[in-house]
């Protein structure tokens, strides 16, 4: 263990500088968001993370955005693990009917004010299960969604500029 | 396809071997195909119990019901059909438990009836489709005792991972029952693919579980090239294997260090997410795309890699090295975490061999079974890899095949690049016609069967697969047993079970 903890002095950290938040998504947030946020919520968010009926993919980034590399929680975003402790819901899958009752519970026990993100193309509506029986679809279709980000799955820069655009959107928001 | 003779209910299982020998002739997949009647099919199921085959999968298509078996002993694989009779068949599960589950599924997706099943409760139905009876709510296992109390944890976890539901039944610390309930993201994989062209069944095919992506992409393509007779290119065949390694690669090392972090190791967690996010950087630049979704297609791959991409994998393989070095090292030399994993849930070997497990289930419990070696399929009946397995089978031993599975993999990949001459990457399809194939592959976490059938238009008529979880997951209720609840997620993570493999 004393190797590793070496070779993290004499090296330094892996962290990557963060990428510029989504600008379209930043003024769209601000808007949408009102005055809701910033008096709340400052620049710290707390994310509860619901898989709705993905295939695992969306996971796997979002868990590597706690990896040394993206380093999320230096942004003041934080995975909790209670939707009770939760500003944000960060919603994956094509919302099996199975998960349905889920996401709903968890939404409605996640304090206001609160935001939904819809992470994933499956999340969006347009993934590969977007026209099955078995899914309600978008996530969307079941609870108010402030911003989604695509991709199949999105890379953990891609959720990472999604998060930042709703910390400036959140603390740009018009009086 | 032949029927065979009569034989009576009451005779001894039967083995495969002697199935296959009656009924002469094995496909270009590797499978024969056996038109059973009940006797036959009652005798193969007991056959099973009797650990004279292993159970592969089960499913419904077409009026039949399907099961694959296979015996690595005698070298010979099966698919095994039985015509369904007013929509029921004799239940498979009655005598051979790892059944129970597939049955009930197919049951909630098809209405086949297992006549007999000892467990009629649904499984993928939670009584929400739109357009279907709702039945009462699930009823868990009854557990009786003093002093016992229920813990209900999920679907909805506390961490970033899949939904499932588990009931534990404890006595204080001590797990006397876990139950697991799945189906919470059925996505309705089967009636999807039913009717789409090969492509999109593709595609269908490489999210059936996103962590195993490129192997569910190998499995579908072999099964789409042995139902077409399509010849896929030497080339494309070593990039898929390169492909399929990198992946075992990343989840092996992922799984170490998320172990870690449950033991509360958080340093190694980050150690192996760097190796991990090394591996996925390396991909993406090479192949297109992180984890290399939608790489692997039918008749090939769709990326090439010149000098300098083998060049980079050769460098990442030695990065991966390093860095893993010293983290077994630390893993090794951490008395804390040691006393974590040693000895802690323990899937006994008995259950290993009746469920016929695979991967670092089975292997960590004395089980070698390894589809790249039992049924070797190309690329890997061109290189030479050991299969590493272990006796004690518990966390630790789960952690050690990981980490030596890992040296073989690297090894692998470097032997395949050494092989790599050049050529095309991908075959142009065949006409179309109907047909059907099957593929066995493994994955990261263990065997993983397709079944495709195809009509016309180059369509798909069935598309069935079956992960490894599905005989891993009903494991991980008796490896917790005894055990303390605060040791379920060292227990939970290295099985690391797939979710949506399983809920399909």
């Amino acid at each position: 263990m004393h190797i590793l903890l070496l070779d993290a002095l004499l090296k330094g950290p892996a962290t990557e500088r963060a990428p510029s938040p989504d600008e379209a998504a930043v003024a769209d947030l601000a808007r949408a968001l009102g005055t809701r946020a910033r008096a709340r919520l400052g620049r710290s968010l707390a994310i509860r993370e619901v898989d709705a009926g993905s295939c695992n993919a969306c996971e796997l980034e979002i868990h590597a955005l706690g990896n040394p590399v993206y380093d999320v929680e230096r942004f003041g975003l934080k995975f909790v693990a209670s939707p009770r402790h939760a500003d944000v819901l960060l919603v994956t899958g094509a919302v099996s009917w199975n998960m349905r009752e889920g996401l709903e519970r968890t939404y409605a026990a996640t304090p206001d004010p609160k935001w939904v993100v819809a992470a994933g193309d499956c999340a969006a509506g347009c993934g590969v299960y977007s026209e099955s029986h078995a899914c309600a679809g978008a996530v969307a279709k079941i609870v108010p969604v402030d911003l989604v980000i695509p991709g199949c799955p999105p890379t953990p820069t891609d959720l990472l500029k999604g998060l930042l655009a709703l910390v400036e959107g959140a603390t740009r928001s018009p009086r | 396809m032949i029927t065979l003779n009569e034989r009576g209910a009451d005779t001894d299982p039967v083995a495969l071997a002697d199935a296959i020998r009656a009924a002469l002739q094995v496909r270009a997949d590797g499978f024969a195909r056996i038109e059973a009647d009940t006797a036959l099919w009652i005798g193969l199921a007991r056959g099973c119990a009797a650990g004279w085959q292993d159970l592969g999968a089960l499913w419904i298509d077409d009026h039949h019901v399907r099961m694959a078996l296979w015996d690595a002993r005698e070298n010979c694989r099966a698919i095994v059909s039985l015509t369904l009779k007013a929509g029921a068949y004799p239940s498979v599960g009655l005598h051979h438990a790892p059944a129970l589950r597939l049955e009930r599924a197919m049951r909630d997706l098809y209405g086949a009836i297992p006549e007999g099943i000892p467990d009629e409760r649904r499984w993928l139905d939670h009584g929400v489709w739109p357009g279907r009876e709702h039945e009462p709510g699930y009823h868990f296992l009854a557990v009786d005792g003093n002093g016992l109390h229920q813990i209900p944890v999920g679907p909805v976890h506390a961490g970033i991972i899949e939904p499932g539901h588990f009931r534990f039944t404890a006595n204080g610390e001590t797990v006397a029952r876990l139950e697991a309930r799945l189906g919470y993201v059925h996505k309705g994989v089967e009636a999807l693919a039913q009717g789409a062209p090969v492509e999109k069944a593709a595609r269908l095919a490489a999210r059936m579980s996103g962590d195993s992506t490129v192997a569910y992409s190998f499995a579908f393509s072999h099964a789409v090239e042995a139902a077409l007779g399509w010849d896929v290119p030497p080339r494309g065949q070593i990039l898929r294997g390169v492909m399929a390694e990198l992946e075992r690669l990343s989840h092996h090392v992922g799984d170490v260090g998320g172990i870690c972090n449950d033991a509360a190791v958080a340093a190694l967690l980050a150690r192996c997410s760097l190796i991990r996010e090394d591996i996925l950087r390396t991909q993406d630049a090479l192949f297109g795309h992180r984890m290399m979704m939608d790489a692997v297609v039918p008749g090939g791959v769709v990326r090439d890699i010149d000098a300098s991409g083998a060049a980079a994998i050769l460098a990442l393989l030695e990065r991966i090295e390093t860095g893993f070095h010293r983290v077994i090292r630390a893993y090794d030399q951490s008395p804390s975490l040691q006393n974590r994993t040693h000895g802690t849930g323990i899937a006994e070997p008995d259950f290993i061999r009746q469920f016929a497990a695979g991967g670092f289930v089975g292997r960590a419990g004395g089980r070698a079974f390894d589809a790249r070696r039992a049924f070797a399929y190309p690329p890997y009946n061109a290189v030479a890899f050991k299969v590493p397995t272990r006796e004690e089978s518990d966390v630790d031993a789960r952690i050690w095949i990981r980490i030596e599975e890992i040296a073989e993999s690297a090894a692998i990949i470097r032997q395949l690049l050494g092989r790599l001459e050049d050529g095309p990457i991908r075959a142009a399809p065949p006409p179309f016609q109907p047909g059907a194939g099957a593929a066995l592959v493994e994955a990261f976490r263990g065997d993983l069967f397709v079944a495709v059938r195809i009509e016309d238009e180059g369509r798909i008529a069935h598309m069935h697969a079956r992960d490894a979880s599905w005989f891993q997951w009903p494991l991980l209720e008796t490896a917790i047993k005894g055990n303390i609840v605060a040791d379920f997620p060292l227990c939970n993570k290295s099985f690391n079970c797939s979710y949506s493999g399983v809920d399909l």
